[in-house]
């Protein structure tokens, strides 16, 4: 085994099949920070998750953390769950009904071998940092959604692990408690020394909490970087309507992207040929109930389709050659009648299409 | 069928309650009889005689033993059959049933012929190493927990599974070995059932005759358990039979509202 | 006493006229065989179903009897319900719907006496035997032998006719004997010596031969014999007091002595 180029990392080439999913993702997270992994229901982010916990074994792969091989299909090394340095909150907490918030942070030293006062004397001390020392003797069931999420937190802290796998951690909260947690939980995160990993579908809770995202879908990951990277540059469908822009994909040169079914956007950025995306945001969308004159060299007639009210701003889906998404005023929607549906124009500045490599 | 009142519907229709009312008559009655037929005058001197002492007490013991032997066969067992798959795994789920369908003296019998003097296994636990089964107290207890501990699996076999693995899935990445998961929060989590599962056996075992005259015999003191004393007493002297059956059901009955009310956790 | 003969033959006639067997072939606890069949006037055509309690060690003869009372006159229906002779007339007793008992003693046929038969008829006895394993491998030659520690003796339960007997049989012979069971019924001893559990038990003579070569029996001296007197009545609640009568008819009549002689019975 070659010692690790960067100690403390996580290295993980995980392949592995369950159900429909075809999970096949390669990562290498840093400590010192959190990692959000992004993406919607089924792209195989908990099965992730728990393959790395060591709950899932690998059908090829191989893992490695700092230095200590968790799993190594080829090699037939598979370390158990228990005998992995990890802490694990789970998106229910599950929280040991019959054992005190005490008992149940206690558990992971005890079972590691600490004497029991000794194990107490730790316990105490996570829940105090957690804010709930005085809750210590109390049951899960006595417990509020927030209080038992900071039980839970302080239970996969308390064993000192070296990766920190956090699945969903605020969705089981509601909204208003939501936003209480989350900063705590980030204040948290930002003392925890290993590694960081948090599985969430919410953009917020990823953007609020992660330094870096991670996009999976269908078992693939689509995308990393910074969070600012990922909402200017989205790659994929799903990304691009959790930051809420018209992202096409297709094939660029000589200031056009050729996209499937005959239609073309025009941009000045399509120059050098290749596959890409083309990225329009909805405010650069202008609707017509005419047809336009002037600058615009992207115009074509398409259908009026449902309207969103984001904000104090309108969304109108248009069906059509290009399906595209406008943002416009109240007063606009007035003024076109566009609830009435029917035939629009819709006419997008070449200026305004973004493009970038696939 | 449910006539609203004060404008909320009843949450049991009628007809449900009246089966209900029946069924519980269908127990209430028998009993009902045995107190209505007892010599109540007579009980002091009927309880005092020495054998109907002796009965049961030997009932509490053999009871109590075959209660604990089949917690500690019959749990592991449950476990097996609710998490591991082998093959042959509901036909092995199917023989722990059996107890349950024989008729009492066939599984007498079936004792004799596997642990009897000449029996499969009987006879080399009589040569090898001395032990006779049948005509002694642990006869006793070995029939009643070949009735009684079908009852426990049945109930723990349910209770593992439905037990959520994931608490366990949650203490082994906290760090506990299989045997700590099993022990710290396997067992606590089914308790409950595995109580419940326990009170039956108990009470199956506590009842059980035709297995034990066939297999343990009938002898005072040492294997004439209480209702083997009350199937003589009819013939001879009925009613002390009635008050002995009494204090059966009495000891039964505190035993069980006690239990419920603590460990099962019901109203 | 040359007087009262001819009252005593008036008596028996007259008893033999009220006894209700429709025969009449003479009553009263001593019984002759009868010297020769009443003149064969045409019999009553019995129709109808009766039910029929008999004790446990009549079984295999009841049947016998049974079948040839059912082919002799087709189209009745008889069926039987074995048991210790106590629980039967308890049953008689407290009024369960039977036609005809036949009990192991006279003293459990006077309870049910009490409830509700006719006059009872003695219709067999029966005496004691010891029952061992087929070839006797244990060399049991008479009642001594019981007390030997070297063997597992079961008897019955003092509760029941054959243990009371078979109690006074080992005291006539001043035998104290270590049961290691007290079976509730001859059957359970018959089993426990089949089943090769049990060295040697007291049984009926009729168990000995009904139990076949799976068992041998071993004589126990007349001077030390027990005798059982079977008597046998009708239940006065009967509904079918033609077909009740002409079974009991039946069982007394030459025909039927002899099938009970077969089993073993003696006169």
């Amino acid at each position: 085994m070659t010692a690790p180029t960067h100690p403390a990392h996580l290295q993980a080439d995980v392949a592995l099949a369950l159900g429909d999913l075809a999970l096949d993702v390669s990562l290498d997270l840093p400590l010192g920070a959190t990692i959000a992994l992004l993406g919607p229901n089924g792209a195989g982010k908990t099965t992730l998750l728990r393959a790395l916990a060591g709950l899932q074994p690998l059908d090829a792969g191989r893992v490695v953390l700092d230095g200590l091989v968790l799993e190594d299909t080829a090699a037939g090394v598979r370390l158990a769950p228990e005998q992995r340095p990890i802490g694990v909150l789970f998106q229910d907490y599950l929280l040991f009904p019959h054992l005190s918030a005490l008992e149940n942070v206690a558990f992971g030293l005890r079972c590691r071998g600490v004497a029991r006062t000794e194990a107490r004397r730790r316990a105490l001390a996570w829940l105090d940092r957690v804010g709930l020392g005085d809750r210590a003797g109390a049951r899960p069931r006595a417990l509020s959604g927030g209080q038992a999420q900071r039980v839970a937190l302080a239970r996969a802290l308390a064993t000192d692990p070296q990766l920190l796998l956090l699945d969903e951690p605020l969705s089981a909260l509601d909204a208003a408690t939501r936003l209480e947690v989350r900063r705590e939980l980030r204040r948290h995160l930002a003392s925890f020394p290993g590694v960081r990993l948090l599985v969430t579908h919410d953009p917020l809770e990823a953007i609020a909490l992660a330094d870096t995202l991670v996009v999976l879908e269908h078992g693939r990951v689509v995308q990393a970087g910074t969070a600012a990277d990922v909402s200017a540059r989205p790659r994929s469908r799903y990304v691009a309507e959790l930051v809420g822009v018209n992202l096409y994909r297709g094939a660029g040169g000589q200031g056009t992207v050729a996209l499937a079914g005959g239609a073309a956007l025009h941009s000045p950025a399509a120059a050098t040929p290749g596959d890409v995306f083309a990225l329009v945001h909805p405010r650069a969308v202008s609707l017509h109930r005419r047809a336009p004159e002037g600058t615009p060299r992207n115009v074509w007639k398409g259908v009026a389709g449902s309207l969103d009210l984001e904000g104090e701003r309108v969304r109108v889906r248009v069906a059509g050659p290009i399906p595209i998404v406008a943002e416009v005023t109240p007063a606009a929607v007035a003024e076109l009648a566009l609830a009435d549906g029917g035939e629009v124009w819709v006419s997008v500045k070449a200026a305004e299409v973004e493009v970038y490599p696939a | 069928m449910t006539r609203p009142s004060r404008g909320q519907p009843r949450s049991v229709p009628v007809a449900a309650f009246a089966l209900a009312a029946v069924a519980a008559l269908f127990f209430v009655l028998p009993l009902a009889g045995l107190i209505w037929r007892a010599p109540w005058a007579a009980v002091g001197r009927e309880l005092g005689a020495r054998e109907v002492r002796q009965a049961l007490r030997l009932s509490l013991v053999c009871s109590l033993w075959a209660t604990a032997l089949s917690l500690a066969l019959g749990v592991p067992l449950a476990w097996v059959l609710a998490r591991a798959s082998f093959p042959g795994r509901r036909l092995v789920r199917a023989l722990t049933t059996l107890p349950m369908v024989l008729p009492p003296v066939v599984g007498g019998v079936a004792l004799l012929l596997a642990f009897g003097r000449r029996g499969l296994v009987g006879q080399y636990l009589d040569q090898w190493f001395g032990v006779r089964l049948p005509f002694t107290t642990a006869g006793a207890v070995l029939a009643e927990t070949f009735v009684a501990m079908p009852f426990l699996v049945i109930t723990a076999e349910a209770g593992f599974r439905s037990a959520n693995r994931r608490f366990e899935e949650a203490a082994r990445t906290l760090g506990a070995r299989p045997w700590t998961v099993f022990r710290r929060v396997t067992l606590p989590l089914v308790a409950p059932s595995l109580a419940a599962g326990a009170v039956l056996c108990w009470a199956r075992a506590l009842g059980e005759f035709g297995a034990t005259i066939t297999f343990a015999g009938n002898f005072p003191g040492t294997t004439q358990t209480t209702p083997l004393k009350v199937y003589l007493l009819l013939e001879s002297r009925p009613d002390a039979a009635i008050v002995l059956s009494l204090v059966l059901l009495g000891v039964s009955l505190a035993v069980l509202v006690g239990l419920r009310q603590r460990w099962l956790g019901s109203a | 006493m040359r007087r009262a003969a001819p009252a005593t033959a008036v008596a028996a006639l007259l008893l033999a006229a009220c006894g209700g067997a429709a025969g009449g072939f003479g009553g009263g606890p001593v019984s002759m065989p009868p010297t020769s069949a009443a003149p064969d006037a045409a019999p009553p055509r019995l129709t109808g179903s009766i039910t029929v309690l008999a004790a446990a060690s009549l079984t295999d003869a009841f049947n016998e009897l049974g079948r040839q009372f059912q082919a002799a006159h087709p189209g009745i229906a008889i069926s039987f319900s074995f048991g210790a002779s106590s629980t039967l007339a308890q049953q008689v007793k407290a009024g369960a719907p039977a036609d005809v008992l036949a009990t192991a003693d006279e003293a459990t046929m006077q309870v049910a006496v009490a409830g509700g038969v006719a006059q009872p008829e003695v219709f067999a006895r029966n005496r004691l035997a010891i029952l061992v394993a087929r070839g006797n491998p244990k060399g049991v030659r008479d009642l001594a032998d019981l007390a030997r520690p070297d063997l597992v003796v079961v008897l019955c339960a003092a509760e029941v006719p054959c243990g009371r007997f078979g109690q006074q049989a080992l005291d006539k012979a001043g035998v104290k004997a270590s049961p290691r069971s007290l079976e509730a019924n001859v059957r359970g001893v018959v089993s426990k010596v089949a089943l090769g559990e049990a060295d040697a038990g007291i049984v009926y003579v009729t168990d000995v031969r009904a139990a076949g070569d799976r068992a041998e029996g071993v004589t126990i001296p007349d001077a030390l014999n027990v005798v059982a007197t079977y008597p046998i009545a009708t239940v006065t609640a009967t509904r079918n007091g033609s077909l009740a009568g002409g079974f009991v008819a039946y069982v007394r009549s030459p025909e039927g002595r002899q099938i009970l002689a077969t089993a073993g019975f003696q006169a």
